[in-house]
Protein backbone atom coordinates (compact mmCIF):
# COMPACT_ATOMS: atom_id res chain seq x y z
CA UNK A 1 0.00 0.00 0.00
CA UNK A 2 3.11 2.20 0.00
CA UNK A 3 2.81 4.95 -3.15
CA UNK A 4 6.68 5.66 -3.39
CA UNK A 5 8.09 8.84 -3.10
CA UNK A 6 7.46 11.35 -5.43
CA UNK A 7 4.48 9.06 -7.40
CA UNK A 8 1.72 11.98 -6.23
CA UNK A 9 1.51 14.56 -8.54
CA UNK A 10 0.31 17.83 -7.24
CA UNK A 11 -2.38 18.45 -6.31
CA UNK A 12 -3.14 14.77 -4.94
CA UNK A 13 -0.12 14.68 -2.43
CA UNK A 14 -1.70 17.93 -1.01
CA UNK A 15 -5.30 16.61 -1.00
CA UNK A 16 -4.42 13.74 1.00
CA UNK A 17 -2.22 15.47 3.50
CA UNK A 18 -4.95 17.69 4.30
CA UNK A 19 -7.28 14.99 4.79
CA UNK A 20 -4.96 13.23 7.50
CA UNK A 21 -3.93 15.95 9.15
CA UNK A 22 -7.04 16.48 11.23
CA UNK A 23 -7.40 13.16 11.95
CA UNK A 24 -3.35 13.07 13.19
CA UNK A 25 -4.00 15.65 15.23
CA UNK A 26 -7.33 14.62 16.61
CA UNK A 27 -5.80 11.26 17.48
CA UNK A 28 -2.98 12.45 19.34
CA UNK A 29 -5.29 14.51 21.40
CA UNK A 30 -7.36 10.96 22.02
CA UNK A 31 -3.99 9.18 22.83
CA UNK A 32 -2.87 12.04 25.05
CA UNK A 33 -6.40 11.35 26.89
CA UNK A 34 -6.19 7.97 26.63
CA UNK A 35 -2.57 7.66 28.12
CA UNK A 36 -3.95 10.64 30.97
CA UNK A 37 -6.81 9.19 32.43
CA UNK A 38 -6.84 5.62 31.44
CA UNK A 39 -3.29 4.66 32.12
CA UNK A 40 -3.61 0.68 32.68
CA UNK A 41 -4.72 0.56 28.83
CA UNK A 42 -1.16 1.79 27.93
CA UNK A 43 0.51 -2.61 27.47
CA UNK A 44 -1.98 -2.50 25.37
CA UNK A 45 -1.45 0.41 23.54
CA UNK A 46 1.54 -0.20 22.96
CA UNK A 47 0.78 -3.97 21.81
CA UNK A 48 -1.45 -2.51 19.23
CA UNK A 49 1.29 -0.58 17.74
CA UNK A 50 3.81 -3.63 17.98
CA UNK A 51 1.58 -5.50 16.17
CA UNK A 52 1.30 -3.08 13.54
CA UNK A 53 5.39 -3.14 13.40
CA UNK A 54 5.31 -6.94 13.29
CA UNK A 55 2.90 -7.27 10.82
CA UNK A 56 3.73 -4.48 8.12
CA UNK A 57 7.23 -5.50 8.38
CA UNK A 58 6.59 -9.18 6.26
CA UNK A 59 6.42 -9.32 2.92
CA UNK A 60 4.50 -12.29 2.13
CA UNK A 61 4.49 -14.07 -1.18
CA UNK A 62 0.65 -13.95 -2.72
CA UNK A 63 -0.90 -16.25 -5.73
CA UNK A 64 -0.61 -13.73 -7.77
CA UNK A 65 3.42 -13.97 -7.85
CA UNK A 66 4.42 -10.61 -6.00
CA UNK A 67 4.48 -9.61 -2.91
CA UNK A 68 2.85 -7.53 -0.19
CA UNK A 69 2.58 -7.10 3.75
CA UNK A 70 -0.45 -7.12 5.89
CA UNK A 71 -1.08 -3.73 7.63
CA UNK A 72 -1.79 -5.06 11.25
CA UNK A 73 -4.10 -2.34 12.03
CA UNK A 74 -7.01 -4.00 13.12
CA UNK A 75 -6.19 -4.58 16.35
CA UNK A 76 -5.53 -1.23 17.45
CA UNK A 77 -8.85 -0.11 15.69
CA UNK A 78 -11.16 -2.64 18.26
CA UNK A 79 -9.81 -1.57 21.02
CA UNK A 80 -8.75 1.90 20.47
CA UNK A 81 -10.80 3.45 17.43
CA UNK A 82 -9.54 4.48 14.90
CA UNK A 83 -8.01 8.09 15.55
CA UNK A 84 -5.18 6.54 17.89
CA UNK A 85 -5.05 3.98 15.29
CA UNK A 86 -4.14 6.79 12.54
CA UNK A 87 -1.17 7.84 15.16
CA UNK A 88 0.17 4.31 15.42
CA UNK A 89 0.44 4.02 11.70
CA UNK A 90 2.13 6.85 11.02
CA UNK A 91 4.61 5.96 13.63
CA UNK A 92 5.40 3.00 10.98
CA UNK A 93 4.86 4.69 7.80
CA UNK A 94 7.30 7.58 9.11
CA UNK A 95 10.06 4.69 9.65
CA UNK A 96 9.54 2.88 6.35
CA UNK A 97 9.62 6.03 4.74
CA UNK A 98 13.16 7.36 6.22
CA UNK A 99 14.91 4.16 6.86
CA UNK A 100 13.56 2.00 4.26
CA UNK A 101 12.12 4.75 1.13
CA UNK A 102 9.31 2.46 1.31
CA UNK A 103 6.15 4.99 0.53
CA UNK A 104 7.42 8.73 1.24
CA UNK A 105 7.64 12.14 3.10
CA UNK A 106 5.58 13.62 -0.14
CA UNK A 107 3.33 10.68 -0.20
CA UNK A 108 3.24 10.27 3.69
CA UNK A 109 -0.41 11.94 3.48
CA UNK A 110 -1.73 9.69 1.41
CA UNK A 111 -0.83 6.08 3.06
CA UNK A 112 -1.23 7.26 6.66
CA UNK A 113 -4.73 7.96 4.80
CA UNK A 114 -5.30 4.68 3.38
CA UNK A 115 -3.42 2.19 6.35
CA UNK A 116 -4.57 4.32 9.19
CA UNK A 117 -7.46 5.97 8.24
CA UNK A 118 -9.74 4.00 6.11
CA UNK A 119 -8.57 0.64 7.38
CA UNK A 120 -9.08 1.04 10.54
CA UNK A 121 -12.14 3.18 10.29
CA UNK A 122 -13.59 -0.10 8.26
CA UNK A 123 -12.28 -2.14 10.74
CA UNK A 124 -14.19 -0.37 13.57
CA UNK A 125 -16.98 -0.28 11.67
CA UNK A 126 -17.63 -4.10 11.27
CA UNK A 127 -16.37 -4.97 14.52
CA UNK A 128 -19.39 -2.49 15.88
CA UNK A 129 -22.23 -4.09 13.10
CA UNK A 130 -21.03 -7.80 13.99
CA UNK A 131 -21.14 -7.30 17.72
CA UNK A 132 -24.85 -5.41 17.26
CA UNK A 133 -25.64 -8.28 15.39
CA UNK A 134 -24.41 -10.86 17.72
CA UNK A 135 -22.03 -12.55 15.68
CA UNK A 136 -18.97 -14.63 17.34
CA UNK A 137 -16.04 -12.84 18.91
CA UNK A 138 -13.67 -14.32 16.58
CA UNK A 139 -15.52 -14.12 13.58
CA UNK A 140 -15.82 -10.49 14.10
CA UNK A 141 -12.07 -9.60 14.76
CA UNK A 142 -11.44 -11.87 11.98
CA UNK A 143 -13.92 -9.73 9.74
CA UNK A 144 -12.82 -6.48 10.90
CA UNK A 145 -9.00 -6.95 10.70
CA UNK A 146 -9.39 -8.95 7.04
CA UNK A 147 -11.56 -5.87 5.70
CA UNK A 148 -9.32 -3.42 7.17
CA UNK A 149 -6.34 -5.01 5.65
CA UNK A 150 -7.97 -4.93 2.18
CA UNK A 151 -9.62 -2.10 2.36
CA UNK A 152 -6.77 -0.15 2.65
CA UNK A 153 -5.05 -1.61 -0.28
CA UNK A 154 -8.87 -0.76 -1.91
CA UNK A 155 -8.08 2.99 -1.38
CA UNK A 156 -4.23 2.76 -2.21
CA UNK A 157 -5.61 1.74 -6.22
CA UNK A 158 -8.20 4.68 -5.43
CA UNK A 159 -5.71 7.26 -4.85
CA UNK A 160 -3.27 6.28 -7.70
CA UNK A 161 -5.61 6.08 -10.26
CA UNK A 162 -7.50 9.59 -9.24
CA UNK A 163 -3.79 10.58 -9.55
CA UNK A 164 -3.16 8.95 -12.80
CA UNK A 165 -6.77 8.27 -14.66
CA UNK A 166 -6.53 6.32 -17.89
CA UNK A 167 -6.72 8.21 -21.05
CA UNK A 168 -9.40 5.70 -22.42
CA UNK A 169 -10.81 4.94 -19.67
CA UNK A 170 -10.57 7.54 -16.78
CA UNK A 171 -10.15 7.16 -13.40
CA UNK A 172 -12.22 4.01 -13.10
CA UNK A 173 -10.21 2.01 -15.92
CA UNK A 174 -7.07 3.19 -13.97
CA UNK A 175 -8.90 1.94 -10.73
CA UNK A 176 -9.18 -1.57 -12.41
CA UNK A 177 -5.36 -1.19 -13.30
CA UNK A 178 -4.16 -0.67 -9.76
CA UNK A 179 -6.73 -3.13 -8.07
CA UNK A 180 -5.77 -5.85 -10.45
CA UNK A 181 -2.15 -5.33 -8.73
CA UNK A 182 -3.10 -4.49 -5.22
CA UNK A 183 -6.51 -5.74 -4.08
CA UNK A 184 -5.89 -9.52 -5.58
CA UNK A 185 -2.68 -9.93 -4.09
CA UNK A 186 -3.95 -8.77 -1.03
CA UNK A 187 -6.70 -11.48 -0.80
CA UNK A 188 -5.00 -14.50 0.76
CA UNK A 189 -2.77 -11.90 3.03
CA UNK A 190 -5.84 -10.39 4.60
CA UNK A 191 -7.08 -13.24 5.66
CA UNK A 192 -4.10 -14.77 7.12
CA UNK A 193 -3.88 -11.28 8.93
CA UNK A 194 -7.32 -11.76 9.69
CA UNK A 195 -6.45 -15.15 11.83
CA UNK A 196 -4.01 -14.05 13.27
CA UNK A 197 -5.56 -10.94 14.74
CA UNK A 198 -8.35 -12.81 15.79
CA UNK A 199 -5.63 -15.60 17.90
CA UNK A 200 -4.25 -12.80 19.40
CA UNK A 201 -6.87 -11.05 21.26
CA UNK A 202 -7.57 -14.87 22.52
CA UNK A 203 -4.80 -14.44 24.47
CA UNK A 204 -5.66 -10.37 25.07
CA UNK A 205 -8.57 -11.83 27.05
CA UNK A 206 -6.75 -14.78 28.76
CA UNK A 207 -4.41 -12.43 29.93
CA UNK A 208 -6.21 -8.68 29.76
CA UNK A 209 -9.86 -9.05 29.54
CA UNK A 210 -11.00 -6.42 32.01
CA UNK A 211 -8.79 -3.31 30.50
CA UNK A 212 -11.01 -4.94 27.05
CA UNK A 213 -14.05 -4.32 29.41
CA UNK A 214 -13.23 -1.07 30.63
CA UNK A 215 -12.71 0.31 27.01
CA UNK A 216 -15.99 -0.59 25.89
CA UNK A 217 -15.21 -3.26 23.39
CA UNK A 218 -17.21 -6.05 25.08
CA UNK A 219 -19.19 -6.09 28.14
CA UNK A 220 -18.46 -8.27 31.11
CA UNK A 221 -20.97 -10.98 30.49
CA UNK A 222 -19.47 -11.86 26.96
CA UNK A 223 -15.68 -11.32 28.30
CA UNK A 224 -16.70 -14.02 31.08
CA UNK A 225 -18.27 -16.62 28.30
CA UNK A 226 -15.38 -16.26 26.03
CA UNK A 227 -13.11 -16.61 29.92
CA UNK A 228 -14.85 -19.60 30.41
CA UNK A 229 -14.52 -20.87 26.37
CA UNK A 230 -10.49 -20.61 26.73
CA UNK A 231 -10.31 -22.38 30.09
CA UNK A 232 -12.42 -25.75 29.49
CA UNK B 1 -6.20 -25.31 21.08
CA UNK B 2 -9.26 -24.52 18.56
CA UNK B 3 -7.91 -21.12 17.75
CA UNK B 4 -4.73 -22.40 16.95
CA UNK B 5 -5.61 -25.32 15.24
CA UNK B 6 -7.47 -23.25 13.25
CA UNK B 7 -4.37 -20.29 12.70
CA UNK B 8 -2.23 -23.16 11.86
CA UNK B 9 -4.52 -24.30 9.24
CA UNK B 10 -4.82 -21.35 7.70
CA UNK B 11 -0.74 -20.62 7.79
CA UNK B 12 -0.18 -23.86 6.15
CA UNK B 13 -2.71 -23.35 3.38
CA UNK B 14 -0.63 -20.10 2.64
CA UNK B 15 2.61 -21.60 2.15
CA UNK B 16 0.72 -24.71 0.40
CA UNK B 17 -0.65 -22.16 -2.05
CA UNK B 18 3.01 -20.31 -2.26
CA UNK B 19 4.82 -23.79 -3.04
CA UNK B 20 1.48 -24.40 -5.69
CA UNK B 21 1.95 -21.51 -7.42
CA UNK B 22 6.43 -21.31 -6.93
CA UNK B 23 5.81 -24.45 -8.88
CA UNK B 24 3.00 -23.92 -11.89
CA UNK B 25 4.23 -20.22 -12.46
CA UNK B 26 7.47 -20.03 -13.29
CA UNK B 27 7.79 -16.53 -14.36
CA UNK B 28 6.40 -15.33 -11.17
CA UNK B 29 9.35 -12.73 -9.54
CA UNK B 30 7.47 -12.24 -6.02
CA UNK B 31 8.50 -8.53 -6.58
CA UNK B 32 6.87 -6.23 -4.62
CA UNK B 33 3.08 -5.18 -5.46
CA UNK B 34 4.46 -1.55 -4.29
CA UNK B 35 6.57 -1.42 -6.97
CA UNK B 36 4.41 -3.27 -9.30
CA UNK B 37 2.26 0.08 -8.92
CA UNK B 38 5.11 2.09 -10.52
CA UNK B 39 4.71 -0.17 -13.78
CA UNK B 40 1.37 0.59 -14.01
CA UNK B 41 1.99 4.23 -13.64
CA UNK B 42 4.58 4.18 -16.62
CA UNK B 43 1.63 2.04 -18.80
CA UNK B 44 -1.37 4.33 -17.96
CA UNK B 45 1.38 7.89 -18.89
CA UNK B 46 2.72 6.59 -21.54
CA UNK B 47 6.52 6.46 -19.69
CA UNK B 48 6.32 10.11 -19.42
CA UNK B 49 5.46 10.57 -15.53
CA UNK B 50 8.97 11.38 -13.46
CA UNK B 51 8.55 11.16 -9.62
CA UNK B 52 9.28 14.33 -8.85
CA UNK B 53 10.93 13.73 -4.96
CA UNK B 54 13.77 11.23 -4.68
CA UNK B 55 13.73 9.20 -1.00
CA UNK B 56 15.88 11.35 1.09
CA UNK B 57 17.50 8.05 1.49
CA UNK B 58 17.84 4.81 0.53
CA UNK B 59 18.74 1.63 2.02
CA UNK B 60 22.59 0.89 0.08
CA UNK B 61 21.72 -2.24 -0.65
CA UNK B 62 19.27 -5.59 -0.51
CA UNK B 63 20.74 -6.97 2.38
CA UNK B 64 20.73 -3.47 4.73
CA UNK B 65 17.03 -3.09 3.29
CA UNK B 66 16.18 -6.69 5.08
CA UNK B 67 18.18 -5.57 8.39
CA UNK B 68 15.69 -2.98 8.92
CA UNK B 69 12.73 -4.40 8.28
CA UNK B 70 14.29 -7.47 10.48
CA UNK B 71 14.62 -4.87 12.91
CA UNK B 72 11.17 -3.53 12.77
CA UNK B 73 9.91 -6.89 13.15
CA UNK B 74 12.02 -7.32 16.33
CA UNK B 75 11.38 -4.20 17.90
CA UNK B 76 7.59 -5.52 17.67
CA UNK B 77 7.74 -8.70 18.84
CA UNK B 78 9.71 -7.75 21.72
CA UNK B 79 6.84 -5.28 23.43
CA UNK B 80 4.70 -8.40 21.98
CA UNK B 81 6.55 -11.28 23.88
CA UNK B 82 7.22 -8.94 27.11
CA UNK B 83 3.58 -7.76 27.21
CA UNK B 84 2.22 -11.44 26.96
CA UNK B 85 4.98 -12.84 29.19
CA UNK B 86 4.47 -10.22 32.00
CA UNK B 87 0.56 -10.24 32.61
CA UNK B 88 1.30 -14.37 32.29
CA UNK B 89 3.48 -14.82 35.03
CA UNK B 90 1.60 -12.42 37.20
CA UNK B 91 -1.44 -14.18 36.55
CA UNK B 92 -0.30 -17.72 37.34
CA UNK B 93 1.78 -16.57 40.30
CA UNK B 94 -0.91 -14.93 41.43
CA UNK B 95 -2.87 -18.25 40.80
CA UNK B 96 -0.20 -20.32 43.13
CA UNK B 97 -0.47 -17.65 46.24
CA UNK B 98 -4.27 -18.69 46.52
Amino acid sequence: MHIMEGFLPHPWWEVWYALSLPVVVYGMYKMNQLVKERRETLPLLALAGAFIFVLSSLKLPSVTGSSSHPTGTGMGAVLFGPAITTVLSLIVLVYQALFLAHGGITTLGANVFSMGIAGPAVAYLVYKGCTRSNLNFYVSIFLAASLADWATYLVTSLQLALAFPSATGGVVQSFYAFGTVFAVTQVPLAIVEGVITALIFKYIIQVKGEVMVRLKVIDEKKLRKLKEVISA
Amino acid sequence: MKGEMIAGTVIVVFAALFLYVAATNTGAEWGGADGEAEGVVEELTGGTYEPWFQPLWEPPSGEIESLLFSLQAAIGAIIIGYFFGYYRGKQSNSRSEE
